[in-house]
């Protein structure tokens, strides 16, 4: 089954079309990267994916159930609140900038949306906390505030946070890219434990040697459209001239 | 009339003069918050009229406000106002005038919060309320601490001017004493209790801000 169905999505800000069809799925298990020049939509693709941003049309679908679907006139029409609040627990967002929460230790971070929102027990969801802790290698620093901490650490103590709630799909927003290379690794090490044990998850990044290494999939977007798609070897030996361009940059940027 | 007496007589003043003080912020601090709501609304009415409503209170004198406060029902609807009036009078037209500061002050603090916070609270599934009690006024609190000090103290230095609607607190006596007397005494005690309250509130609120200092 489709964990993620997105057809003919169109997202405008002030009449520039930034997304202009965008067609996609995933299933379950499934490593989608999505990589691109900056301002090709990547990052607006993922907002509208995961309702930080209302798409202008197309549909949106988790597991069968719909989240967004077009009217007659063909406008986006959005699901009730009660429905949507459903199906947002289906996944998660790490951000390019972690965003914890400064006030909450590493462990309150984690625990206070599973103890809140999904009213588990405290035992329980300390105990998940902790593991996931354990899990990023970062099980010392439970009691310890985000300002304590190295980029790379408050970004895994943010996949800790989005992992706890136990979504299907986890989204990653360039989650490297306010990190130097040294700290990236570790967030990519992360990642890619994740991959391994079969997380389902769509990354948006600019670090094509990974996307390259842990995507199933892998979709280039230019302009706002999917340009080329395919398994990373199709990908990497596309003969689009954009795609090629794209990566040539990159060769040279090295 | 010796010191003893002297003091006596302020120590009256002086605990109107707290009454006050206490009051305006128990009312104050809360309606603050509501205003700033307002002026933040999407409705455009909603944040007309409370943008008119603070540009009032913050562009003229609270002394005539508080003149307003008290003679208005009079003037205006012809009540008879008991003597007891004039300090319900003066908790209402401090409270009115300083819950306007207050509202800024929200309204700054609440506006410089990252989007980030937001987002990040949105898809962890808390819901408006939940974002706002648990992660945004926290933060908000630790930002306008300092600026909510300024206001803190001048309110103070403000009780003063209750005098306009013959509440007697510390400042009337003090004035009293030292006409009837023709000593400058008074006002020196005076001059002495503002200053050692307002030390005192900023101890307070130095000990708050060190309690909110434990995360950056």
């Amino acid at each position: 089954m489709n964990l993620l169905e997105m057809n003919h999505v169109q997202k405008s800000f002030d009449g520039l079309n930034v997304l202009k069809d965008i067609s996609l799925s995933v299933k379950e298990g499934e490593v989608l990267s999505i990589i691109g020049p900056s301002g090709s939509g990547k990052t607006t693709l993922l907002r509208c994916a995961t309702m930080l941003e209302t798409m202008d049309a197309g549909e949106l679908n988790y597991l069968g159930n719909k989240a967004v679907w077009n009217n007659e006139h063909g406008k986006a029409v959005y699901a009730t609140n009660e429905q949507l609040k459903k199906i947002k627990e289906y996944y998660g967002l790490v951000f390019q900038s972690f965003h914890l929460f400064p006030h909450y230790s590493v462990i309150k971070n984690i625990t206070d949306a599973p103890i809140h929102v999904q009213k588990k027990s405290k035992e329980e969801a300390y105990r998940t906390a902790r593991e996931l802790l354990k899990k990023m290698g970062l099980e010392e620093k439970e009691n310890a505030y985000p300002y304590q901490l190295s980029g790379g650490q408050q970004q895994r103590v943010a996949i800790a946070r989005a992992l706890a709630l136990n979504p299907k799909i986890l989204f990653f927003d360039e989650p490297t890219s306010a990190l130097d290379p040294e700290l990236t690794g570790e967030v990519l090490k992360v990642i890619r434990s994740l991959a391994d044990m079969h997380m389902t998850m769509v990354i948006v990044t600019h670090e094509m040697a990974f996307a390259r290494s842990v995507s199933n999939r892998i979709i280039f977007m230019d302009q706002g459209v999917i340009a080329e798609q395919g398994t990373p070897e199709e990908l990497f030996n596309s003969k689009n001239i954009r795609m090629k361009e794209f990566l040539g940059k990159l060769n040279e940027d090295n | 009339m010796d010191l003893n007496t002297i003091l006596l007589e302020l120590a009256k003043g002086m605990q109107v003069s707290i009454e006050i003080f206490a009051f305006t912020l128990i009312f104050s601090l809360p309606l603050g918050l509501v205003i700033s709501f307002g002026r933040m609304a999407k409705n455009p009415i909603i944040s007309t009229v409370t943008k008119f409503y603070i540009s009032i209170m913050r562009g003229t004198p609270l002394m005539l406000q508080l003149m307003v406060v008290y003679f208005g029902p009079h003037y205006l609807f012809g009540m008879q106002l008991s003597l007891s009036y004039r300090f319900v009078a003066a908790i209402i037209g401090f409270s009115l005038n300083y819950a306007a500061y207050f509202a800024e002050i929200y309204r700054s603090g609440i506006e410089s919060m990252p989007i980030g916070q937001y987002e990040a609270a949105k898809l962890l599934g808390y819901s408006r309320q939940q974002t706002f009690i648990k992660i945004i006024l926290p933060q908000v609190i630790k930002r306008i601490l300092p600026s909510i000090t300024n206001e803190v103290i001048t309110l103070v230095k403000d009780t003063s001017l209750v005098i306009v609607i013959s509440v007697m607190e510390m400042f009337s006596y003090a004035r009293e004493i030292a006409s009837a007397q023709g000593i400058i005494t008074p006002f020196i005690i005076a001059g002495a209790f503002y200053y050692l309250f307002n030390l005192f509130v900023a101890f307070i609120m130095e000990k708050i801000e060190k309690k909110l200092s434990y995360y950056r």
